[in-house]
């Protein structure tokens, strides 16, 4: 009897020593997409509203990596990101948007009041493009090499300290 | 005003916490006795009193809705219903903690209040530790997560509920499991003032087991009810996820249950001591790390608890001191505290330590499940632990609890002979054969469903079996109350192997006047429209289902979208049959037209929720039979005390007469 009344107390400091360290940890709530490093799979968008052109998986093979942004009209993280996105345009950077569930007409009033950093524009109604790139949410927005690779995954609203970040990510793809 | 009594309230409560540890531990020095002695019991009543008024100060302030209040204006919203906005008080982070001190404070208040039975010194340290404990809760509620704090300019608008809490099932979810999680510090404080003044006695235990019995009452039904709203609103059709908070609430429950068990053998035979004494600290501890995992975020879940790291730490520290002193002064004490009472292995105590361990095991297997993924991630691993590890490994010691549990209650105590139940045996054995062959051998259903099926028939027979040759009328309350919770058991293990081994599922896209089918269900898509509620907008579907070509009945499955905060749920529609439920989901529109809808045949569902509910209606019973026989204990006893004071003055005057 005599050691064993020690084990309860022994186990719990375990337990104690694995939640302090845990808690010191940082934690990352997001869930990060299982299809960085894969090809994009294959999709075909028509465009999401009057006067965009659509956006394809094809679109991404020509050797210039790109951002693939999805968004949609009705997330306001995606208003606050819309300076970022045109100062990456005027880097020169490609941005293809996919609009998750969304209307023409809504699209349309939110790029005229927010500027339209994008060269193509899909429209996604299911979210089926979003789910078979790993994305969870709006916004996101995914490096594409010249290959049709997915080489990184930004989680939520570009800030203006994350631009050099996709900048440097952007040319390591090259 | 209101806020201000409410957080001065919180205070002196905790102050009182604070004069009722210290004086507690006082008078256990000075032998129970003295002045400091006498403070112990009011103080307890008095902090139970002025925590239910700072409880009472917030309902207020939720019912009023006073947006000067951050708590109110983060939680409530002006236009939702009377009953919403009551519940608002408790389903929220800073709000459910006041609960939880609350309870606390009262379930010691009331020990305070009507427990004579025990040695007064040990009652002293008792309350002393119930204050040691709710003291701590004080300052982490005042100090971290004080719910009347006031914001300096009031909102116009409140955030509103999360609309998933907002559901007549689950406002009261949360205060019934609060009930049972908390109730179980009185177990706790009654063993460590056990181990203080080395009182382990089967007086303890009788003193101990009501109590055991209401808080483990109360987290039958909050898990029963629990586990029914996750039915019905989550709409994924599914019963028990093996969420890391579903775990929480169960591991408890296991560990009372053990608890109630081994308190039986302590009151009834002098057995079990250290183990009894072991089961009182870790059921609240696992009540309280179960808060832990769920509060500090440390852990992810379905449920949306405000996760903040630093209440994670606070929380964690205050483990560290109660667990680990708890156990400390265990590992300390339990060597000087001798074993009790021996008995053979074929006796009603040897079945009841079978199942102890087996419970243990459970329990072990579980906490060890929803603690995994934190040791994995540890080293950068991620999992997830769910049905595929805990159905199987909890079942290997599921299984044998389940049969001992049949033939324990018809063993004698101390010593007795498995010979002299064999008639019973045989026929337990014979039905559970029977019900292996007829559902695994011509229904084909896989081995865990099938071994649930057997044991709970097996099960729901020989939980009657101890009536057997017994007068119905003259049969105590607690031993009906055995059997009604027994065969509980039987029946909520019938209806989980059943939803488990006949489910069937069907998910098709519907034209508007379509039909489709799902079991011996065919479901008619009449119209959708749309509805409007107070405070949300839904498409309601508007179906009619007919059970094997009968007279249709109406469903109406809602997709809705709340406004206040933005979040769309499912409404689920059942049909409730006797046989089993439908269950409807209307989904989203294709872009042809047609409506996703999901269903679901469940036959037999809805027994796993009406066995929880006997379960508690059992315990619910052997509480009534424990109270009624200690109140008729205590009448004899006062009534000898008068009669012995009678038969003396009646001596002194006949003295008196005679020197006269």
């Amino acid at each position: 009897m005599s050691w064993r009344v020690w084990v309860p107390l022994l186990l719990f400091s375990g337990f104690l020593g694995l939640a302090a360290y845990q808690l010191t940890q940082p934690k990352d709530d997001f869930v990060q997409s299982a299809m960085v490093g894969e090809e994009l799979p294959y999709f075909d968008l028509p465009p999401a509203t009057q006067g965009a052109q659509g956006a394809a998986s094809a679109d991404f093979r020509d050797g210039t990596p790109r951002l693939l942004n999805i968004w949609a009209s009705w997330c306001l993280p995606c208003i606050a990101e819309a300076p970022q996105l045109e100062a990456l345009k005027q880097q020169g950077v490609e941005i293809v948007g996919i609009a998750i569930r969304d209307r023409p007409e809504d699209v349309a009033q939110f790029l005229a009041e927010n500027g339209n950093p994008y060269a193509r524009i899909g429209r996604d109604d299911l979210s089926e493009v979003q789910l078979a790139i790993g994305s969870s949410g709006v916004p996101e927005t995914f490096v594409i090499d010249g290959k049709g690779v997915i080489r990184y995954q930004h989680i939520g609203d570009i800030r203006e300290n994350d631009v050099p970040k996709l900048l440097a990510e952007l040319e390591a793809a090259r | 005003m209101i806020a201000e009594i409410g957080h001065a309230a919180l205070w002196l409560a905790a102050a009182l916490a604070a004069l009722q540890m210290l004086a507690g531990f006082l008078a256990v020095n000075a032998g129970g006795e003295g002045d400091v002695a006498r403070l112990v019991r009011p103080t307890a009543i008095m902090q139970g009193v002025l925590a239910s008024v700072a409880f009472a100060m917030l309902l207020w302030l939720f019912a009023t809705t006073d947006l000067s209040v951050k708590l109110v204006a983060a939680n409530s919203h002006s236009m939702k219903p009377m009953i919403f906005k009551l519940a608002g008080a408790w389903g929220n982070h800073e709000g459910s903690m006041l609960l939880w001190v609350t309870v606390m404070s009262l379930a010691g208040g009331l020990i305070a209040l009507v427990e004579r039975r025990l040695p007064e010194r040990t009652m002293q340290a008792t309350l002393a530790a119930q204050g040691l404990v709710s003291l701590g809760f004080y300052a982490f509620l005042i100090l971290s997560s004080n719910p009347f704090e006031r914001l300096p300019v009031p909102a116009p608008e409140g955030m509103g509920l999360n609309p998933l809490l907002q559901d007549i099932g689950l406002a009261f979810h949360p205060p019934t499991l609060y009930i049972g999680y908390v109730g179980l510090s009185v177990a706790f404080s009654f063993a460590v003032g056990a181990l203080l003044t080395r009182q382990v006695t089967p007086d303890f235990a009788s003193a101990m087991r009501p109590w055991v019995l209401g808080a483990w009452v109360f987290l039958t039904i909050g898990i029963t009810a629990g586990s029914y709203w996750a039915y019905y609103e989550l709409g994924w059709g599914g019963w028990w996820f093996w969420d890391p908070v579903e775990n929480a609430s169960l591991m408890p429950w296991l560990a009372a249950t053990a608890l109630l068990h081994s308190a039986s053998v302590l009151a009834s035979r002098d057995a079990l001591r250290i183990w009894t004494i072991m089961l009182g600290v870790v059921a609240f501890s696992m009540s309280m790390v179960g808060t832990f995992l769920v509060r500090s975020g440390i852990l992810t879940s379905v449920h949306a608890f405000a996760v903040d790291p630093e209440r994670g730490t606070f929380i964690l520290i205050l483990l560290a001191l109660f667990i680990g002193g708890a156990l400390l002064l265990f590992a300390l004490r339990a060597n000087t505290i001798n074993e009790g009472e021996r008995f053979a292995i074929a006796s009603r105590e040897g079945a009841l330590v079978f199942n102890n361990v087996m419970l243990s095991a459970i329990l072990a297997i579980v906490l060890l499940g929803t603690l995994y993924p934190l040791l994995t991630e540890a080293f950068d691993v991620r999992v997830s632990v769910g049905p595929p590890y805990f159905n199987p490994v909890g079942a290997i010691f599921a299984v044998p609890m389940f049969l001992v549990m049949a033939v324990g209650p018809l063993l004698r105590w101390r010593q007795d002979r498995l010979d002299r139940i064999r008639p019973e045996i045989a026929l337990f054995a014979a039905v559970v054969i029977a019900a292996l062959i007829w559902f695994g051998l011509v229904m084909d259903v896989a081995i865990l469903p099938l071994l649930g099926l057997a044991l709970a028939v097996g099960l729901g027979v020989a939980s009657f079996m101890p009536l057997r040759g017994r007068k119905l009328t003259r049969v105590p309350l607690a031993t009906w109350g055995m059997v009604v919770a027994h065969f509980g058991i039987a029946v909520a293990l019938l209806g989980m192997a059943s939803e488990s081994a006949f489910s069937e599922e069907r998910l098709a896209a519907v034209q508007e006047g379509g039909t489709t089918t799902v079991g011996p269900w065919t479901i008619t898509l009449r119209e959708v429209v749309p509805v409007a509620g107070p405070n949300w907008t839904a498409t309601e579907a508007h179906i009619l289902a007919s059970y094997d070509g009968g007279e249709p009945v109406y469903l109406g499955p809602q997709a809705r979208n709340f406004w206040a905060p933005p979040q769309e749920t499912t409404e689920s529609a059942l049909a409730t049959r006797w046989n089993g439920q439908l269950y409807a989901v209307v989904g989203d529109r294709a872009p042809d037209g047609r409506w996703q809808v999901r269903l679901w045949w469940k036959p037999l569902v809805t027994l796993i929720w009406f066995g929880g509910l006997l379960v508690a209606v059992g315990g619910v019973l052997a509480l009534l039979g424990r109270v009624v026989a200690d109140l008729r204990r205590r009448s004899i006893a006062r009534k000898i005390v008068e009669r012995r004071s009678e038969e003396e003055a009646f001596a002194r005057s006949q003295a008196q007469e005679a020197s006269a």
